[in-house]
């Protein structure tokens, strides 16, 4: 004889369910820049992806539980691929494709008892700025329409915050990968007793993400036909130079106490503790 | 537990079988009718015709003429047989023209499809082999007249050189060395180029082959196109190496084009393979 539970409650739980689940992995940024649009997540795995191309102009990223999302994003896969090969490469868009995940994720929240434990971004690359689209949506459905930059994750209203201040029209991409990287090391900066100060900027108190710990993508809108691109290797190392080196210019510290001082500081940030699995060998792409 | 192979085909065949190529042919009342064009019961449906690929250093050369017939009639002047079906490879249609049309959209979107749901290429054995099964699918249609015999070829990423697949109605692949060509003007293309081929030569003279090829295809079949230089028509030219796909523009087909007319004018049967040895 089953006991009677407000839906108020049911549903209580399950967001609150889902939340933790989400928490418990680390936060990913889309940030839009002069050229087109820039994806950024901390993952260790160069194998198994947060960020994916779903169409020629249209990008995923994703936190939460691996094999959800990655069902989500093959899903979305699916649905472009067939809106583009019955109508015409053009006629799928990054509104259609938010708009299906909506649908899932809000039916698979009311209906199922477990609910999916993940944020997911849909991003298109228009034919200018003003063109592109970002949707945020939600493990419940609801979809948001974020313009210039977005968070996800279980520390997105922190991440965000640093990005509100950080964003700007028409930024060059090693500005917007600056940005991003001070937006993901907000929370951990906040968490470390002398990361009281400035919100951000400050390379001493900024967890060091290297090449290795990253997963980078874009949208360039320049390019023909397929736009995503993954910037991986020797083009993200340097990318990542460029955007430290452009860092010490805006805080007053001088910039050669960034080197010593970063090596303790990554001390109290825990590792990157996703719930992806070991990661696996370079594919290659 | 039946895993989801990553096959946009396979998966449209389950999800909405009416959109493979040629899936109205089943429902067609025209059993019994011959294939080909003129056969009866299908009235003459523009057909594309002549397809020459041979393999250069480093890469592979896909090239087709610009004509479609039906029956005996030019359908169009301008059509494009030769395709871009990814990075690192392209295909050339023959036969009737509106479903080969349909199979390279299906056949590209095939290939991307198992790019973005796996997170790499299929191997080039492995894209030929899809293809194969999708025309054997087709046969069904092809009995009934709406026959589609491609070329595929490419850039093995693994070995470094180009690779000529060729198929029939009923599927394949059979891989072909050095040379090969498909189409109405397939015999004299194939004719010629038996003499003009040389092994291990740079694109742009493998380019040229392919070109005089397809001008002695035009020659002697009337369904095939030669250069048409009062229209600015060219032959459509793509050469395949680890560079990834890409078309010769507009101007680079003029070139090759206008050299072989220009030499025609002086030998129109064209070059002369030698005789005596030395």
């Amino acid at each position: 004889m089953p006991f009677y539970v407000s839906p108020e409650q049911v549903m209580k739980d399950k967001a609150d369910y889902a939340r933790k689940g989400i928490a418990r992995g680390r936060s990913g940024v889309v940030i839009q820049y002069a050229g087109g649009i820039l994806f950024v997540a901390p993952n260790p795995s160069r194998a198994l992806h947060k960020i994916s191309e779903i169409y020629d102009r249209i990008a995923f990223a994703a936190v939460g539980r691996y094999n959800e999302y990655e069902n989500l994003r093959k899903a979305g896969v699916t649905y472009a691929d067939v809106t583009g090969y019955q109508f015409d490469r053009r006629d799928v868009t990054a509104r259609g494709i938010a708009n299906w995940y909506a649908q899932q994720l809000g039916t698979i929240f009311t209906e199922s008892s477990k609910p999916f434990e993940v944020e997911i971004i849909v991003a298109e690359a228009g034919e200018s700025a003003e063109a592109d689209q970002i949707y945020r949506i939600t493990f419940d459905g609801s979809v948001g329409d974020e313009h210039g930059y977005a968070a996800i994750g279980g520390q997105a209203d922190q991440v965000a915050t640093v990005l509100k201040e950080r964003y700007s029209d028409g930024m060059t991409l090693t500005e917007a990968l600056s940005a991003a990287l001070a937006g993901l090391a907000a929370p951990a900066g906040n968490a470390t007793p002398a990361g009281n100060a400035a919100p951000a900027g400050n390379g001493g108190e900024r967890p060091e993400l290297g090449t290795g710990q990253l997963e980078v993508a874009i949208l360039d809108r320049s390019r023909p036909h397929r736009t995503f691109r993954r910037l991986q290797g020797a083009r993200l190392e340097q990318l990542l130079a460029e955007s430290r080196a452009a860092e010490p210019a805006e805080s007053p510290e001088a910039p050669k106490d960034e080197t010593p001082e970063t090596g303790p500081a990554t001390g109290p940030t825990t590792p990157p503790s996703d719930p992806i699995g070991p990661s696996a060998p370079a594919d290659g792409m | 537990m039946a895993p989801r192979i990553s096959s946009f085909a396979d998966f449209l065949a389950s999800y909405a079988p009416d959109l493979l190529p040629g899936s109205a042919a089943g429902r067609a009342p025209m059993a019994g009718a011959h294939p080909g064009p003129g056969g009866h019961g299908l009235p003459d449906l523009p057909h594309a015709t002549t397809i020459v690929t041979a393999i250069c250093d480093g890469g592979v050369v896909i090239a087709g003429d610009r004509r479609s017939t039906a029956g005996n009639m030019i359908a169009k002047r301008d059509v494009e047989k030769v395709f871009r079906t990814d990075e690192f490879s392209g295909m050339g249609i023959a036969g009737t023209a509106s479903v080969g049309l349909e199979f390279v959209r299906l056949f590209q979107v095939e290939l991307e499809h198992y790019e973005k749901m796996e997170g790499r290429s299929l191997s080039l054995e492995g894209k030929a082999n899809r293809l194969a099964t999708m025309i054997r699918g087709n046969i069904a249609a092809a009995m009934q007249g709406l026959a589609v015999v491609p070329l595929f070829a490419g850039y093995d990423e693994v070995t470094g050189v180009g690779r000529i697949f060729s198929y029939d109605v009923a599927g394949g692949p059979y891989e072909e060395h050095r040379y090969h060509s498909i189409g109405s003007g397939s015999v004299f293309a194939r004719g010629s180029l038996k003499k003009l081929y040389r092994d291990g030569v740079s694109s742009s003279d493998v380019v040229r082959a392919c070109v005089e090829a397809l001008y002695d295809a035009a020659d002697d079949d009337s369904a095939t196109g030669g250069p048409d230089l009062t229209r600015s028509i060219y032959p459509v030219i793509a050469v395949v190496t680890a560079d990834g796909y890409n078309r010769l523009s507009e101007a680079e087909a003029e070139e090759h084009a206008r050299a072989v007319v220009n030499e025609r004018m002086q030998s129109p049967d064209g070059p002369k393979a030698p005789l005596s040895s030395g």
